[in-house]
């Protein structure tokens, strides 16, 4: 399936997703990392996160008059934030989490019993990711966290592609390649020690 | 004060030298703008090949990458938001006459670029988390110099992200492993590294030397640009060997499976102590950034994305 989700994004809608999918995001997309993970887990949420898209990012962003521009903002690596993110989306429910590398398997736990899903955004591709972003609504905790681990709140359209990677059934690309990989290195190492 | 002769030539020494100083400054900027905007047009084409092979997610995300890869150029925007750290590879002729400036511009042109580009400021003191917020702090940004015969100067910037130096490994072979150790150990880290790093990958293999030797030799090998074989026959054969045997694995362009993991394997290799034989393998994103930059003698500067 290849669709466009609108925030604030029903937990039926996210269930119907299934790992492989293609999806875009239009509506409100907020960043966090390990940081922002635990000032809003200590402090709680600044506005209402459920149904939005949260984004494991540290933007470039600069100073345009009263606002912000955004200038280059791919995904970050998601394992740092496992430890953190099955409360954070038991507390939350953001019903989408946009990042790379894929996340453990208590976050995928977490995933199925709250709705949500955990898409890939290419990595790198910040240039890709700030056309998509049409503005900075906000930003939450910027002077004490800096700008790349601080709350910023983008309106985004169409934002993506976006690689269903985990979804809320319990399946998982990463671990699916993982099992792929291992086989295939033990395939490859033993045809070396034969040639 | 133009009253004494003597005053002359000694005053327009001393502009000439500012003035020098402001060019190489401007100069190394822009080298660095290049690096961060415009992916090298060898490494765009190894991409494009690897699209033009893949299917399903593997595809997506190729065409995502040289989507943005696009957009950057055209744009003039940073192609990854992780700007990288600062590393300057440095050969500079023994009779290259501005020595004392460049040494300066190089911490200056970092602090310019990071204001201008912009770059994300991504230097942080290890101990109080402070980030003075301009890209330099101790050590960085990280300058290589090698003295060689001549007048000019040749520099190479590597901007290298965090995600994938993370992927980096120094292993400590026995010698008795020798050649094969080499690429079980190579072929068995990228497979542990899996979509970390963000590969398609360009994988720098440094073999021999010391535990620190070897691990420069394999960012060394980065600058050279894809597509290039060592140019000894053995070596050359070996990286693709290797190539080919990580892109059985089948982790795929992020991870998410298939045929791409490196755009290629790059070695270069010293000669190691007979106890020891170091293996550095170092890790560059698909977002393989590098610019060249040339200063003549006479203060002329170029700037190239190609190494």
């Amino acid at each position: 399936m290849k669709g466009i989700l609108r925030t604030p994004i029903a937990e039926d809608e996210v269930r119907a997703l299934k790992a492989g999918d293609v999806i875009y995001v239009s509506g409100l997309l907020f960043t966090a990392r390990d940081e922002a993970h635990k000032v809003l887990l200590e402090r709680g949420e600044p506005f209402p996160l459920e149904g939005l898209a949260l984004f494991h990012c540290g933007p470039v962003v600069r100073k345009r008059g009263d606002g912000w521009e955004v200038i280059a903002a791919g995904p970050t690596t998601s394992m740092r934030m496992e430890s953190l993110e099955p409360e954070f989306l038991r507390r939350f429910k953001p019903r989408v989490i946009v990042g790379k590398g894929g996340m453990g398997e208590e976050t995928l736990a977490a995933l199925s019993e709250v709705g949500a899903v955990y898409c890939h955004f290419t990595g790198g591709a910040g240039a890709l990711a700030a056309q998509r972003i049409k503005g900075v609504r906000e930003v939450h905790h910027l002077e004490e966290l800096g700008i790349p681990e601080a709350v910023w709140v983008f309106e985004v359209e169409r934002f993506g592609p976006l690689v269903v990677a985990m979804d809320a059934h319990g399946r998982s690309l990463y671990a699916e390649v993982g099992a792929a990989v291992e086989t295939n290195l033990e395939k490859v190492l033993a045809r070396t020690k034969e040639g | 004060m133009r009253e004494g002769e003597d005053f002359l030539p000694i005053t327009h020494h001393l502009l000439h030298v500012t003035e020098m100083k402001n060019e190489l400054i401007e100069g190394l900027k822009e080298a660095l703008r290049r690096a961060a905007t415009v992916l090298p047009a060898d490494v765009v084409r190894a991409l494009e090949a690897a699209r033009d092979r893949e299917e399903g997610p593997a595809r997506v995300q190729l065409e995502a990458i040289l989507e943005n890869v696009a957009l950057a150029r055209e744009k003039g925007v940073p192609i990854c938001q992780d700007t990288g750290t600062q590393t300057f590879f440095v050969r500079v002729g023994t009779k290259f006459p501005y020595l004392d400036e460049l040494r300066e511009a190089i911490p200056e042109a970092v602090r310019r670029a990071t204001e201008e580009v912009p770059l994300r400021p991504n230097t942080v003191h290890p101990f109080t988390r402070k980030n003075p917020g301009d890209n330099t702090g101790r050590f960085i940004p990280y300058i290589t110099w090698e003295l060689v015969p001549g007048d000019s100067a040749e520099i190479h910037l590597l901007p290298k992200g965090g995600g994938s130096e993370n992927c980096c490994k120094l292993v400590l072979l026995t010698p008795a492993k020798g050649i094969p150790g080499v690429k079980r150990a190579v072929v068995e880290h990228i497979a542990a590294c899996r979509g970390l790093p963000c590969p398609p990958t360009v994988v720098g293999v440094g073999i021999g030397g010391g535990a620190d030797l070897s691990l420069k030799l394999g960012k060394l090998a980065l600058l050279r640009p894809v597509g290039t074989r060592h140019p000894e026959p053995e070596v050359a054969a070996l990286e693709e060997e290797l190539a080919g045997m990580i892109n059985a694995l089948g982790v795929g362009p992020m991870g998410l499976g298939g045929k791409t993991t490196v755009l290629a394997v790059h070695i270069e290799y010293a000669h190691r102590h007979p106890a020891s034989f170091p293996l550095g393998i170092v890790v560059q994103c698909w977002a393989d950034r590098r610019a060249h930059v040339l200063i003549s003698p006479k203060g002329e500067i170029s700037v190239t994305g190609d190494a």
